[in-house]
C-alpha cells in the first residue's frame, strides 16, 4: 500500500521536517546549546517554585527582620542575604514566594492562551471556509488592540483577584499562536497521508487528534514557551498598576510595593535588583528555549509580513565563504 | 490585485477595527457582569443627584441597544463623557494628556528604533566578533528586563543627576503653559529618564531582529554581484544589505506599537509623566470609568491608525505585496 502511493515530491511545498515523540526534544537539547541552557534556567525557577516553602528561610510574611525603625528596608546582612522590605519581612523568602505565585500565573495562563490559540489556528486551519475567515477575523483585530491596556480594563472591571488576572492573561496571549498553528495544519492537511487516513473513512476528530496534533504539537510547545514570558511579563505589569490581589506576593507586587513604599528614596536596591533579575532568566530562557525549537522546526523561518514572533537569534548566514 | 484595491483593503480593515474597538468598549463597560458605569453603587461618593445624572447622561433606564445607539451617537460628537473625579468632559482631559504622551513616546521610540538598527547592523556585519556577543546578549537582556524594573534601576541611579518626576509646577506639560519653547530645556530634562526607559524597553527587539534580518541579506546573490564589482565593503552593507533589511522592521514596529503604547503606560506611572497612561492609572485608583473608557479608545484607535499607515508605509517601499 505504501509503495504504491508515493510521498509528494520535495520542492511541492516547503514543509517542515516530520517531528515525533520525544526523540526530536532529545535531539534538539543535545545539538543545540541554547535550547539545553533555556530549559536549565526555566527548570532552576520550577523546581526552586516547588521547594520553595522547604527551604526558605523565613515566612514571606513575617516581620522576620525584627520590628521598628531599624527594620523598614534594613541591608543585607548575614542573617538576611536579600535584606529586608518595607515591612521588615525578609526578601528572599519573599522572592521565592513571589516566584511560586508568579510562575503559577505565567504557566496557568499560558495553559488557557494555548486551549484558545491551538483551538483557533487547528479548527481554522483544518476546516478552513467561512468558519477560518470568522476566527481569522477575530484575532485580526484582538492582535492590533495594544496588550496591556486592554488587560488593564479588563482587570480593573473584574477586580483585582489571581483568577482574574489569570484568565485576562489568557484571553489575551492566543492571537499569535492561532496564526502560527493555522499555517502549520493548512500545511499538513494537504500531505499525501492525512488524504490518505480520510480515504480510509476517519472522521475529523480522529484526523486531529491522531494525525494532526501529533504533527503541530512541538510547534505549539514552542509558543507555548515563548508565551510564559509574555505571561509573566503582564502579571508584573498589571501588579504594577494596582490590579493584582493585594493579599499575594507575586515578582510584580514586590516591584510594585518597592516602587510605591520608598525603596528608591531609601536607596534600598535590594528589594529591586534580584526580583527583576530572576524575572529576566525565567524569561531568557523562555526565549532560548521557544526560539531554538521554532528554529529546528523550520531553519528557514522567514519574517514575513505580519510574523509574530518578536525574537529571531539565529546563526544563519548565508555563504561563509562569500559572507561579508 | 490593483495599488487602489490594496489600500482600500487595508484601509476598510482599519476602519472596521476601530468599530470593534468601539463596540468592545461598550460591552467591556456596560454589558458585561459587573460592568463599570451602569453599576452606580461603584461610583465613589455618588449621590442621588450624581446618580440621576449618570443615568440619564448614559441613557441607563433604557434598553442595552438603545444605550448602544445614545454611545455611537455621542462618539461621533466627540463626546467621552465626563469624568468622575473631577466633573471635567473627558475628551478634554485627555487630549490635554495627549499632547504630553506624543512627544515622550516618539522621543523614545525614534532613539530606540536608531540604536537597533546600528547595534543590530554592527552584530550582523562582525558576526561571531565580541561586538556581536555583546550587542546580541545586551539587547537580548535589555527586551528581558520588565519596562518597569529598567525604570526603577535608572531611578536609582540617576535620582541625583536628573529630575525623576513630572514636570517642575503642577499642571505644566509639554505644550504648556504657552509658549513651550521657552521651557524647552526644562521639558527635556524631565524627559530623559522616561525616554530613556521606553528606549532600553524597546530596542533590543529592534536589534535582534535587524541582525537576522541583514544577516539574511547578506546572503543574497545581489551582494555577492555587489562585492564581485568591488564595491566597499561599507557600501555593500549601508547601501545593498541593510536598505533591504529594513523592510521587515516596518513590520515589526507596527507590531510593537501596542507594547509601546504599553510600556508608555509603565513609564509614566514611575516617572509621574503627566499622559494617558497616567490619566488611566489614576483613574484605575479613582474609580473614574469614563477616564479609563476614554483612555483605552484613543490608545487602541492610535495603534489601529498607526499600523493603517505602516501598511501603506510598507506598500509604498515593497510594491510587490499583494496580500
Amino acid at each position: 500500500m505504501s509503495a504504491l502511493i508515493q510521498e509528494p515530491a520535495a520542492g511541492i511545498e516547503p514543509v517542515a521536517p516530520t517531528v515525533r515523540g520525544g526523540g526530536f526534544f532529545l535531539t534538539l537539547l543535545k545539538d543545540r546549546k541554547a535550547a539545553a541552557f533555556g530549559l536549565a534556567l526555566i527548570l532552576f525557577f520550577v523546581v526552586l517554585a516547588i521547594v520553595a516553602p522547604l527551604i526558605s528561610p523565613y515566612s514571606p510574611t513575617a516581620q522576620s527582620c525584627g520590628t521598628g525603625p531599624s527594620a523598614v528596608f534594613a541591608p543585607i546582612s548575614v542573617h538576611h542575604w536579600l535584606g529586608c522590605d518595607d515591612g521588615g519581612v525578609d526578601m528572599l523568602s519573599e522572592l521565592m514566594q513571589g516566584g511560586r505565585v508568579s510562575l503559577i500565573v505565567g504557566f496557568a495562563a499560558t495553559l488557557v492562551a494555548m486551549v484558545i490559540g491551538g483551538g483557533v489556528g487547528i479548527i481554522s486551519g483544518y476546516f478552513g471556509g467561512w468558519v477560518d475567515v470568522a476566527l481569522m477575523r477575530i484575532t485580526d483585530y484582538l492582535l492590533v488592540i495594544p496588550d496591556l491596556v486592554f488587560a488593564m480594563v479588563i482587570a480593573d472591571i473584574w477586580g483585582p483577584s489571581l483568577f482574574h488576572v489569570i484568565l485576562v492573561i489568557g484571553i489575551l496571549e492566543w492571537t499569535s499562536t492561532a496564526r502560527v498553528i493555522r499555517a502549520q495544519v493548512m500545511s499538513v492537511k494537504q500531505r499525501v497521508y492525512i488524504k490518505r487516513t480520510r480515504a480510509l473513512g476517519a472522521g475529523h476528530a480522529r484526523i486531529i487528534g491522531k494525525h494532526i496534533l501529533p504533527q503541530v504539537g512541538p510547534l505549539l510547545i514552542a509558543n507555548t514557551v515563548l508565551t510564559i514570558a509574555i505571561a509573566i511579563y503582564l502579571e508584573t505589569a498589571l501588579a504594577f498598576l494596582n490590579l493584582e490581589d493585594p493579599t499575594v506576593t507575586t515578582w510584580g507586587t514586590i516591584l510594585e510595593h518597592a516602587f510605591n513604599r520608598g525603596a528608591v528614596s531609601s536607596g534600598a536596591w535590594w528589594a529591586i535588583v534580584p526580583d527583576g533579575i530572576c524575572i529576566a532568566l525565567v524569561c531568557v530562557g523562555c526565549f532560548l528555549l521557544g526560539q531554538a525549537i521554532e528554529d529546528a522546526l523550520n531553519p528557514r523561518l522567514k519574517i514575513a509580513h505580519l510574523s509574530l514572533t518578536r525574537w529571531k537569534i539565529r546563526t544563519l548566514a548565508g555563504r561563509k565563504a562569500d559572507a561579508i | 490585485m490593483g495599488r487602489a484595491d490594496y489600500v482600500i483593503k487595508r484601509g476598510f480593515f482599519a476602519l472596521v477595527t476601530i468599530f470593534v474597538a468601539i463596540t468592545l468598549n461598550f460591552f467591556l463597560f456596560r454589558v458585561l457582569p459587573g460592568s463599570a458605569v451602569t453599576n452606580l453603587a461603584r461610583v465613589p461618593s455618588a449621590g442621588p443627584a450624581l446618580k440621576h445624572a449618570l443615568t440619564v447622561e448614559f441613557g441607563l433606564d433604557q434598553p442595552k441597544w438603545q444605550q448602544y445607539v445614545l454611545y455611537l451617537r455621542e462618539l461621533v460628537h466627540g463626546n467621552l463623557g465626563i469624568s468622575f473625579a473631577n466633573q471635567q468632559p473627558v475628551s478634554h482631559l485627555l487630549l490635554t494628556d495627549l499632547k504630553n504622551t506624543i512627544p515622550m513616546v516618539t522621543v523614545g521610540t525614534v532613539a530606540s528604533i536608531v540604536i537597533g538598527v546600528f547595534t543590530g547592523v554592527l552584530a550582523a556585519w562582525r558576526r561571531g566578533s565580541v561586538a556581536d556577543h555583546i550587542s546580541t546578549n545586551t539587547a537580548v537582556f535589555a527586551y528581558a528586563f520588565p519596562t518597569q524594573w529598567l525604570g526603577l534601576m535608572l531611578l536609582i541611579l540617576l535620582s541625583r543627576y536628573l529630575p525623576t518626576a513630572g514636570m517642575t509646577w503642577p499642571d505644566a506639560g509639554v505644550f504648556y503653559p504657552e509658549p513651550f519653547w521657552q521651557h524647552l530645556g526644562d521639558v527635556g530634562e524631565h524627559m530623559l529618564l522616561p525616554a530613556l526607559t521606553l528606549l532600553l524597553t524597546a530596542y533590543g527587539s529592534y536589534t535582534l531582529v535587524v541582525r537576522t534580518s541583514v544577516l539574511e541579506t547578506l546572503g543574497e546573490d545581489y551582494v555577492l554581484t555587489a562585492r564581485a564589482k568591488g564595491l566597499p565593503v561599507r557600501r555593500i552593507v549601508w547601501r545593498h544589505a541593510v536598505r533591504n533589511a529594513l523592510l521587515p522592521m516596518v513590520t515589526l514596529i507596527a507590531l510593537d506599537f501596542g507594547y509601546i503604547v504599553g510600556g508608555a503606560l509603565l513609564v509614566e506611572v514611575i516617572f509621574s509623566w503627566p499622559g494617558i497612561g497616567l490619566a488611566m492609572e489614576t483613574a484605575i485608583l479613582q474609580r473614574d470609568y469614563p477616564m479609563l473608557q476614554g483612555g483605552f479608545l484613543i490608545l487602541t484607535v492610535a495603534v489601529i491608525v498607526l499600523n493603517f499607515f505602516s501598511d501603506l508605509l510598507y506598500f509604498r517601499l515593497d510594491p510587490r505585496i499583494t496580500e
